[in-house]
């Protein structure tokens, strides 16, 4: 495996969509190559990072006059 | 055949009977899965158009729509899936008014490999939620996503800050799975290289 390769694979890995002998692969290239190794651990963080993260806040306040909203719009129809 | 299944039935989402009854004129019943997704809905909106009051507007008629329209689902996708649908093609159709000399599509700014080449190779040390506050790193993860074009931001946002599956990601933007995971593979790349900016590790000497 070369590091184009192992570029290709990288959502596969982190999505648990590879075979065991693609992994040990990967494990093996980036055992020995420092700029693969840098590159899987900051996907990885950069994937985790994002995970769940709140990044636009819907307050109380907004939800209600939201949920209002779309109600009276709904059932105005009918 | 329901004769050769296997022993373990498959449980049926929650969100099917409440859908049912809704077809039914049950209003509570599709109150209560505009409670359930209002705020993904909003969310989703929002990451798309970058625009509050925009993804307000889109909330709304993503609902209502679905409203109108309730007898057409089929129940061959989730209920949350298909609603995601209506909010993404309406969430285009408003960055498309708002540009109005350039088309906005799934497909535009994506066919280029800039930026999905890895450039840097620095370790991120300490972790980012060392190095920053929390009201900080929101900061930097939304002016990060926002940089990208849309055909990823959007991939980007339903997989991995939502978490749908990649086929659900496929089926809510009307693509293929493999170009689903092509975006997405360059979508995290150019998000690791463009945050890279502000966590790598700070050399001795070396201004921040």
């Amino acid at each position: 495996m070369n590091c184009t390769d192992l570029l290709s694979h990288l959502s596969d890995y982190f999505d648990d969509q590879l075979s065991e002998e693609l992994r040990e692969e990967i494990s093996v290239h980036t055992a020995g190559c420092q700029h693969c190794r840098v590159v899987l651990n900051t996907t990885h963080q950069t994937i985790e990072v994002y995970k769940g993260a709140e990044l636009y806040e819907v307050s109380p306040g907004l939800r209600d006059r939201l949920h209002d909203a779309i109600m009276a719009r709904c059932f105005a129809k009918k | 055949m329901p004769a050769i299944q296997s022993p373990v039935t498959e449980e049926v989402h929650p969100d099917v009977a409440l859908v049912a009854r809704a077809k039914d004129g049950d209003t509570a019943a599709f109150e209560q899965l505009v409670r359930q997704y209002e705020r993904q809905i909003f969310r989703v909106a929002q990451h798309i158009t970058q625009n509050r009051e925009d993804a307000e507007d889109i909330t709304q008629d993503a609902f209502l729509k679905a409203y109108e329209k309730l007898d057409q689902f089929q129940g061959n996708s989730k209920f949350s899936t298909w609603l995601v649908r209506i909010a993404v093609n309406e969430s285009l159709m408003r960055l498309r008014k708002r540009k109005t000399s350039k088309t906005v599509s799934m497909d535009e700014d994506v066919q280029t490999e800039e930026g999905s080449i890895p450039r840097d190779f620095a370790e991120w040390r300490p972790n980012p939620e060392q190095q920053y506050n929390q009201a900080e790193l929101a900061d930097i993860l939304r002016k990060t996503i926002q940089g990208l074009p849309p055909g990823f931001r959007t991939v980007f946002t339903l997989r991995d800050v939502e978490n749908l599956s990649t086929e659900e990601t496929a089926e809510a933007l009307g693509l293929s799975v493999p170009a689903v995971k092509s975006r997405l593979l360059r979508a995290r790349l150019q998000l690791r290289e463009r945050l890279s900016r502000y966590f790598r590790q700070k050399q001795e000497g070396q201004p921040a």
